[in-house]
C-alpha cells in the first residue's frame, strides 16, 4: 500500500457529519515542543494533501507559523530518553480498537514490539488537530500518516545510530527495538540514540511505507493493547474520574422539547447545605457534594415551563414528506426513467420507512470540568475533541487556547457522541461553583436529550424485464440521508435523490448513517423485483452486478451460508443482501425462524447469519471480525425492534425496560468471512458491516411467510399486518416484547 | 436516617459513613473510589453495575447500601488474587470479548457467579445466566466463548487465531518496569 491510493477513497459529504472547522489556530514553537515532550527526538508528520483538503482551505494544524514546522501537522511521534515511542493523534478510542490498529501500524514500520508504542489520543493540548473519529476514516487516513511518520523516523534513527556507532547506515537494522550491525558486534538502544537530544525533525512527504504483503505486526491478530486495564476495572472512563474538591452536577430538564422557562424558585434547593444552584436563561443546574444531594436539590426546585404542541409518531412519515425539499440533492440522473419503465415487463412502486433509533452507548454522556483561572479543562467522551473545544470556547466566549478537551478511552458512541452538550453543562456548573464538577447523564437523559438516527421515508419505483434485467431505478430518500444511496447494479435509467426534511426530533450521526436505511430499501426492493420475475435472489443480483468486489463478497457469503441448499417453509426463511459503503463491500445471508406458538402475532428469531466483508488489506483480522460481529448484533435492534416513541415533545420509552436492545438471547450464530485484498488500500470497518442485516432479515421473513415488511423495525411485536405497509397510522408504544428477553 | 458504618468489600472490612438508603453503586464509586463497577441505567436493566453479594450477582444500582451491610461484597477490583488475573479475566482477553469494554466489569461479575454455580455451563445456560447484561458493542458471541474457555471447554467454531499467540497487553506499570522508565510516559502539559 502506498499513498497514491489515498485520493481514491472518497468521503461522501453527509450533512450529519459535517461540522464547522475550528476558528482559531495557535502557534507552538520549538521550545514548547521540548517543554511538552521532554528531551528526545520529535518527528512531525506533515498532513497529506488529501487530508488537508478535507479540512478545508481555511483549516490548518496548530503548529503553523514556525519555520521548522509545516503548516499542516498530521501526527507527531516522539522517542523519549528512555527509548519509549509516544505517538500523538487526534483520533479517539471508543471500542473500535483504533488504539490497537494504529499501534500495530507504528510498530510495523518502526520494527519495534507493540508494547513499546504508546498512543496519546484525543487530548487537544497535546495532539495535532483532527476533525474527529467518524466516517471510518482512521484506517484509510490516519494509519498511512502514522506509517509514514514511523518509516521516516526509522530511517532517521538508523542514520543517527550509524553516526554514533561509526558504521554505514546500510549496515544497521532495527531488531526488537535495538540497532544492530551485520555481525551483531555493535548495538545501540533507542534510549542511547535519543539521550540528551533536542531534535525536531520534519518528515518528508514522499517517504515509502511498507506494502501490505510485507507487513509483520499489522495483518496479524492482536488483542486490545490495554485489555488488562479493562478486565480489572482499572481503566478510568470519564465517568470514573475524580478531581480534588469535585462536586456532582445535575441538570433540571424542561418538561418537553422546545420549552421556555416561565418561572423558577430555587430557594428550597439553595437551603440544602453545600448546594449551588445556577439559573442562566433556560439552563437550570445544581452542583452538590454528592449525586444524591444534587438529585434532592433538583427535586426541591419549583419550575414552570411553557411547551409548544409538538408532533408524535403518528404523524412522523407524513410530516417528513410534507416538510421536504422538492428538488433532491446528489441527483445523478442517467437515461430516462420513463423510457426504462416503458421497456419493462414488470413495474414496481413501493415505499419503505425507518424509525428514529437511539445509540444508547452503555456509558452515557459524561464530563468533568475544571477551571484554573481563565483556563478550562474538560474530560469528556466525545468523537470530536476539537469540535467540542470549539463549542466550549463559543459557549464561554473564550479563545480556544484557553480550552483543553481530553478524551479518555470511552464507553462507546456509534456516532452518537459528536456533540459537546454535556461538556458545556459541566463547565457552566464548574464556573458557577468555582470547583471541578462531574456531570454524568442518566440513562433517561441519554435517551431523551442526545440525538437520534434520522427516521426516513424512501420511495422506490422500478422496472424489470422477464429475463431479470433491471431497466429503471428511481429512488427518493426523505430525511434519513444520502450515505449508501448510490448503487452498483448496472441499470441504464436511474434517478437517485436525497431530500432533506424538517425533523421533529434532534437527529445526527449514527454508525453507518443512512446507509442502513438506503440498503434496507434497495435490497428489499431488489428482492421484490427478483420475486416478480421468479428468479433466485442471488442469481438476480449476479445478473445485474458487474462490480467484481461486490460479486466476490456475494459469492463468499452465499458459499459460506450454503445458499440454496435448504428449502424454506412457513417457519423458516432465508434472505440475502449486499452493498458497499465507505470503501467496504458487504454481503449478508440470514436465516430466520418464525414462532407461531404464542398467543399474539408470530415472532421472528434470527437463527444464523453469514456475512462476507472486504475492506482492502486487513490490518487486524481479530478486531475486524469482532467489529463485524458487533455490527451484526447491534443491527438486530434496528432491524427487529428498536424504535423511539415520541409524543408532544416527550420521549415515551427512555429506559432499557421500554426500549429493547439486543441481548445474549437475540444473538444468532454468526459466521464472518473475511476477504483480504492485500493489493488494495485498507478501508475502515466500523460502520459498513452494519448495513446488510436488516434487508437480509426482511427478505428472509418474506421467504418464510410471504409477508413483505417495508418498515424498520420489522417486528417490534411480532409480524403483524400493521407492519406490512408503512406505518402512517399510529402504533402503540411497545413496552414489552413478544420475543424472549 | 439509619447510617451504615462498615462494609465487607473484597475480603476487607471497610469503614464508611453513609445513609443506608443510598445505592451500593454510589457508595462504591463515589465514597470508596471503586470505579470498576459502572453505571449504565440505574434501573437494574443493563447489568453494568453487577457485584456479588455473598456470591449472588446483584445489581448495585438498585440495591440500597443498607442491604449490603454484613454481607461479603465482591467487586471487579476483588477478582485478581495477588496481582494475578483469574482464568475468566484471561479468557476475556484471549477471546477478545470486549470492544469499548464498559460492560466488561459487569459481564465478568455475572460470569463469575455463573461459573461458581455451574462450573461447565452449556450455551443455553450461559445465555440464560448472562441475559441481564447488555453489551451495546455486541460481543455476546465472544463472551460466551470466553466463559467456555474459562470453564475448560472446547470452543466449537472458535477462530484458531484467537487461541494463537497473543500480543501482550502490559499495564503501564509493567511497561515502565520493562523499560526501566521511572515516570509516567504521558508528556507533561504546557502551562500546568
Amino acid at each position: 500500500m502506498n499513498d497514491e491510493f489515498a485520493p481514491q477513497i472518497s468521503i461522501e459529504p453527509e450533512r450529519y457529519e459535517l461540522f464547522e472547522a475550528s476558528k482559531y489556530h495557535f502557534d507552538l514553537d520549538r521550545r514548547d515542543f521540548i517543554k511538552t515532550f521532554g528531551l528526545g527526538i520529535l518527528f512531525i508528520v506533515p498532513l497529506s494533501r488529501t487530508l488537508a483538503q478535507q479540512r478545508g482551505q481555511e483549516e490548518s494544524g496548530r503548529a503553523r507559523g514556525n519555520n521548522n514546522v509545516p503548516n499542516d501537522v498530521g501526527a507527531w511521534i516522539h522517542i523519549d530518553e528512555d527509548g519509549a515511542v509516544t505517538v500523538l493523534t487526534g483520533k479517539v478510542e471508543f471500542g473500535q480498537n483504533a488504539r490497537t490498529s494504529l499501534t500495530q501500524a507504528v510498530a510495523d514500520e518502526l520494527h519495534v514490539p507493540m508494547s513499546l508504542v504508546h498512543l496519546v489520543m484525543g487530548d487537544t493540548d497535546l495532539v495535532p488537530f483532527d476533525m474527529g473519529t467518524f466516517g471510518s476514516m482512521t484506517t484509510p487516513m490516519m494509519a498511512p500518516q502514522l506509517r509514514k511518520a514511523a518509516a521516516a523516523a526509522r530511517e532517521i534513527l538508523i542514520a543517527m545510530a550509524a553516526e554514533q556507532l561509526k558504521v554505514p547506515p546500510a549496515d544497521l537494522q532495527i531488531i526488537d527495538a535495538r540497532f544492530v550491525n551485520h555481525d551483531k558486534s555493535k548495538t545501540l538502544t533507542f534510549a542511547e540514540v535519543a539521550k540528551g537530544q533536542k531534535l525536531v525533525k520534519v518528515i518528508p512527504e514522499n517517504i515509502a511505507i511498507t506494502k501490505a504483503a510485507d507487513w509483520t505486526t499489522a495483518g496479524s491478530p492482536a488483542t486490545k493493547v490495554n485489555a488488562s486495564e479493562f478486565v480489572t476495572g482499572r481503566h478510568h472512563y470519564t465517568s470514573d474520574l475524580k478531581r480534588e474538591g469535585m462536586l456532582y452536577g445535575k441538570i433540571l430538564r424542561p418538561a418537553a422539547f422546545n420549552s421556555t422557562l416561565v418561572s423558577v424558585d430555587t430557594k428550597a434547593a439553595e437551603a440544602i447545605p453545600g448546594v449551588k444552584t445556577i439559573v442562566d436563561g433556560d439552563f437550570i443546574g445544581i452542583a452538590a457534594p454528592s449525586p444524591e444531594t444534587a438529585s434532592k436539590a433538583v427535586d426541591a426546585i419549583t419550575v414552570h415551563w411553557k411547551s409548544p404542541g409538538q408532533p408524535s409518531n403518528a404523524e412522523l412519515f407524513d410530516l417528513l414528506r410534507k416538510t421536504t425539499e422538492q428538488r433532491g440533492r446528489g441527483s445523478r440522473a442517467q437515461g430516462s426513467i420513463a423510457d426504462g419503465l416503458n421497456v419493462a415487463d414488470k413495474k414496481l412502486s413501493e415505499t419503505y420507512t425507518v424509525a428514529y433509533i437511539a445509540h444508547a452507548p452503555l456509558e452515557p454522556r459524561a464530563a468533568v470540568a475544571e477551571w484554573n483561572g481563565d483556563k478550562l479543562t474538560v474530560w469528556t467522551g466525545t468523537q470530536r475533541p476539537f469540535g467540542v473545544r470549539g463549542e466550549l470556547a463559543e459557549a464561554f466566549h473564550i479563545p480556544e487556547d484557553k480550552v483543553r478537551v481530553i478524551v479518555p478511552d470511552t464507553g462507546s458512541g456509534y456516532g452518537g457522541k459528536h456533540s459537546g452538550e454535556c461538556a458545556i453543562e459541566a463547565a457552566r456548573l464548574a464556573r458557577a461553583a468555582n470547583k471541578p464538577v462531574k456531570l454524568v447523564w442518566t440513562r433517561a437523559e441519554e435517551f431523551t436529550w442526545a440525538y437520534f438516527r434520522p427516521a426516513g421515508v424512501i420511495d422506490v419505483k422500478s422496472g424489470v424485464k422477464t429475463d431479470g434485467t433491471i431497466t429503471a431505478w428511481e429512488f427518493h430518500n426523505y430525511n434519513s440521508g444520502s450515505s449508501g444511496i448510490q448503487i452498483k447494479y448496472d441499470i441504464p435509467n436511474t434517478d437517485i435523490q436525497f431530500h432533506q426534511s424538517n425533523s421533529p426530533l434532534r437527529q445526527g450521526s449514527y454508525r453507518g448513517l443512512a446507509a442502513t436505511a438506503n440498503h434496507f430499501a434497495r435490497e428489499s426492493h431488489i428482492d421484490e423485483l427478483a420475486n416478480a420475475v421468479n428468479m433466485d435472489p442471488l442469481q438476480f443480483r449476479l445478473k445485474n452486478i458487474k462490480d467484481e468486489r461486490l460479486r466476490d463478497v456475494l459469492q463468499a457469503a452465499t458459499k459460506g451460508f450454503g445458499w440454496g441448499n435448504a428449502k424454506a417453509n412457513k417457519d423458516r426463511g432465508f434472505g440475502l443482501s449486499c452493498g458497499f459503503e465507505k470503501g467496504g463491500y458487504v454481503a449478508t445471508c440470514a436465516e430466520v425462524a418464525i414462532d407461531r406458538s404464542g398467543k399474539g402475532d408470530p415472532t421472528v428469531r434470527i437463527v444464523r447469519v453469514v456475512e462476507a466483508f472486504e475492506c482492502g488489506a486487513i490490518v487486524n483480522p481479530l478486531h475486524l471480525k469482532n467489529q463485524i460481529e458487533g455490527a451484526i448484533v447491534q443491527s438486530i435492534g434496528g432491524a427487529l425492534f428498536e424504535s423511539i416513541k415520541f409524543q408532544n415533545g416527550n420521549i415515551l420509552n427512555p429506559h432499557f425496560a421500554q426500549y429493547r436492545v439486543p441481548r445474549f438471547s437475540d444473538t444468532p450464530s454468526i459466521e464472518v468471512v473475511l476477504v483480504d485484498r492485500k493489493d488494495l488500500p485498507s478501508a475502515g470497518a466500523g460502520e459498513t458491516p452494519i448495513v446488510g442485516l436488516a434487508p437480509a432479515v426482511a427478505n428472509a421473513i418474506f421467504n418464510a411467510t410471504g409477508t413483505r415488511i417495508r418498515s424498520l423495525p420489522l417486528a417490534p411485536n411480532g409480524i403483524s399486518t400493521a407492519n406490512v405497509s408503512p406505518p402512517f397510522e399510529h402504533h402503540q408504544a411497545s413496552a414489552g416484547s413478544s420475543s424472549t428477553l | 436516617m439509619a447510617r451504615v458504618t462498615a462494609l465487607n468489600i473484597n475480603g476487607k472490612k471497610t469503614e464508611v459513613d453513609v445513609d443506608s438508603a443510598v445505592s451500593l453503586l454510589s457508595v462504591l464509586r463515589n465514597s470508596l473510589d471503586l470505579t470498576g463497577t459502572k453505571y449504565g441505567c440505574g434501573e437494574g436493566q443493563c447489568g453494568a453495575c453487577t457485584v456479588l453479594l455473598d456470591g449472588q450477582p446483584t445489581r448495585s444500582c438498585v440495591t440500597q447500601v443498607g442491604r449490603a451491610a454484613g454481607k461479603q461484597i465482591t467487586t471487579i477490583e476483588g477478582l485478581e488474587k495477588d496481582g494475578k488475573l483469574t482464568p475468566l479475566q484471561e479468557a476475556f482477553i484471549k477471546a477478545d470479548a470486549m470492544q469499548c469494554a464498559y460492560c466488561t466489569s459487569g459481564m465478568l461479575m455475572s460470569a463469575s457467579a455463573l461459573l461458581a454455580k455451574t462450573p461447565r455451563p452449556n450455551r443455553d445456560q450461559i445465555v440464560k445466566g448472562m441475559n441481564g447484561n447488555i453489551c451495546r458493542c455486541g460481543v455476546y458471541q465472544r463472551i460466551v466463548e470466553a466463559i467456555q474457555i474459562a470453564s475448560g471447554q472446547q470452543v466449537a467454531g472458535l477462530d484458531p487465531q484467537v487461541l494463537g499467540p497473543q500480543a501482550s497487553s502490559p499495564t503501564p506499570s509493567e511497561l515502565r518496569a520493562r523499560l526501566g522508565t521511572k515516570q509516567a510516559r504521558t508528556p507533561a502539559v504546557p502551562g500546568q
